[in-house]
């Protein structure tokens, strides 16, 4: 029972250094609390290259903490494990396998069987709108498609806990709006606890229930945001409703300061 | 905006049309009047070297009998083909050359394919062995042909091992490239996915690391033949290799070069097979990168 009333995730003072190529030592994350409660959307924000996705990766099993723990639903987290979804920046989809067989990958490797998997895969397929793709290879289609058998990919795995590190990054404007939207509809059906890493805040606004502020690297939680915006949204015209602009406004007081901070860094080291 | 200048650049419009049209026609059209220049300069360039060639032996201005002739050549497979060798037909000697080339390569391929995954996965092997293979690799490989044919004897098990040799290297380094350059986002998606160790390995490592791979299978087949044809010209009992020999020994200039055409044209042969395999394998490669 203890574990069904402990939050989501859980990092108690991770910290995470790299050893460089050049034998430093790096630290991206120092010392980060943060709780993410169950079936909350969560938005991290920060300057370009502060440790966002770090702190991701530590979520995932990917990378373990230098220090401090880090909780997937009250479990200290060892290893990549079975309740995780992940949605990278680049494309990661197989390019060798059809967009039908890189939807089943994840239960295929999970070990459901083959008709199964199949069936389960031709289910999300469909509802992200590429069954009519499910022969085509990734490189025959648009960015935004294989986005779409990206996140295909993951939901089939029936997440309890998504990680999404800057999802949307490298499409146009236009197709981003339309991903976010799809995305919230996804979500709301399965009650996954989501953190959602950009650095585009107009964006996170638009999705999350929480926004956290990161401080310029290495990062720890500066400050959290609560969004009160009612649910449904939609991207495009919550982000015209002036409680939109006033939130915007607030955050982006405390986040300005943090991005200021990594430019004048960058001009130092430049100099 | 008024309304009456619309028709104008409708006309404008319609007008530019069939000149689009003529100007891909004759685009189209130069593209293939380059290809046919193309085509039609390299067959120029081949009669002219084989005329000279011709010429030149004929009018004793390069030795005849050294350098031999265009015609001679052809007379020397016209009777090799038509009457057979003086080791047998020829097919049989083709095809013994083949097999052992053939066997040589695939042995030295799944080798080098093997090892060089388990290294490009596996960092502590890759430690371990990586020196000792750097140092075999700079042995000159081919001085072991004489060596297998002490060990292995006159028949086809030390042609087979210097193919082998030949083969292994080419293929185990761009395997071994090929599994260290794995995008590292796929493997921690398939990780992520839920992928065993065991599946990262053979679900994408190595389908990754087969266009690497299949680059070294073009380069390594010649490497095969190359093996075959010289343990058989160490020492053998039949194959191509040993008709160069006793064509040299006979001081039949001709029956060499013969035996190169020849073998030319089985490495021709299996690098069409080849490359139709790709063709098959790599479906999901966008096409735009071929030439």
């Amino acid at each position: 029972m203890s574990a069904d009333t402990s939050p989501a995730i859980e990092l108690r003072g991770a910290s995470k250094i790299f050893k460089t190529p050049s034998g430093g030592l790096h630290t991206a994350v120092r010392e980060l609390d943060l709780t993410i409660g169950r079936g909350e959307f969560v938005a991290v924000v920060g300057p370009t290259g502060c440790g966002k996705s770090t702190t991701l990766t530590l979520v995932s099993g990917l990378e373990e903490p230098t220090e401090g723990e880090v909780l997937v639903a009250g479990e200290p987290v060892a290893g990549v494990g079975d309740k995780v979804g992940f949605v990278f920046q680049q494309d990661a989809t197989f390019p060798w396998r059809t967009v039908l067989s890189n939807v089943m990958a994840g239960p295929r490797f999970r070990g459901v069987p083959k008709t199964e998997a199949k069936q389960r895969a031709r289910e999300w397929l469909a509802r992200v709108g590429l069954s009519a793709f499910e022969d085509r290879y990734p490189h025959q289609l648009s960015g935004g498609q294989r986005k779409r058998v990206a996140l295909a990919a993951t939901f089939v795995n029936d997440p309890e806990i998504l990680l999404m590190d800057e999802p949307f990054s490298a499409l146009d404007v236009q197709t981003r709006a339309l991903m976010s939207d799809e995305l919230l509809e996804l979500w709301e059906g399965t009650g996954a606890s989501v953190v959602f890493v950009t650095h585009d805040l107009e964006e996170s606004i638009a999705l999350a229930d929480k926004v956290v502020v990161m401080t310029a690297g290495p990062a720890t939680v500066k400050q959290v945001f609560d969004i009160d915006l009612p649910r449904p949204r939609k991207v495009e015209s919550v982000r015209l409703e002036p409680r939109f602009i006033e939130i915007y406004r607030e955050i982006w007081e405390s986040l300005g300061e943090e991005v200021r901070i990594t430019r004048e860094r960058g001009a130092a080291n430049v100099a | 905006m008024s309304p009456d200048v619309m028709p104008e650049t409708v006309v404008a419009a319609t007008a530019t049309e069939p000149a689009k049209q003529g100007r891909a026609h004759t685009r189209a059209r130069a593209a293939r009047r380059r290809r046919m220049i193309v085509a039609a300069a390299r067959a120029v360039l081949l009669v002219a070297v084989l005329g000279l060639w011709e010429v030149f032996a004929r009018a004793k201005i390069i030795d005849p009998f050294n350098f031999s002739m265009p015609s001679k050549i052809w007379d020397q497979v016209y009777t090799w083909v038509t009457h057979g060798t003086a080791l047998g037909s020829l097919g049989e000697q083709v095809w013994y050359t083949l097999q052992e080339a053939l066997l040589g390569w695939v042995i030295g391929v799944v080798a080098g394919v093997v090892f060089g995954i388990a290294l490009g996965r596996i960092a502590f092997l890759a430690d371990v062995l990586g020196p000792y293979i750097k140092v075999l690799n700079s042995i000159p490989r081919i001085v072991l042909a004489p060596i297998f044919v002490i060990w292995f004897g006159l028949g086809p098990a030390s042609k087979v091992a210097s193919a082998v040799v030949l083969v292994f290297f080419p293929v185990f380094f761009n395997a071994f490239q090929g599994a260290r350059e794995v995008d590292r986002n796929l493997v921690a998606n398939a990780r992520i996915l839920g992928a065993s160790d065991r599946r990262v390995t053979l679900q994408v490592v190595i389908p990754s690391a087969t266009s690497w791979i299949f680059t070294s299978l073009h380069v390594s087949f010649g490497f095969a033949l190359i093996g075959a044809i010289v343990g058989e010209y160490i020492g053998a009992t039949k194959g191509i290799g040993l008709l160069v020999a006793q064509s040299q020994g006979t001081f039949n200039a001709a029956g060499v070069y013969a035996a190169m055409v020849i073998l030319a044209v089985v490495a021709l042969l299996a690098e069409g097979l080849l490359t139709f395999a790709e063709r098959r394998i790599f479906r999901w490669k966008p096409s735009d990168s071929e030439s």
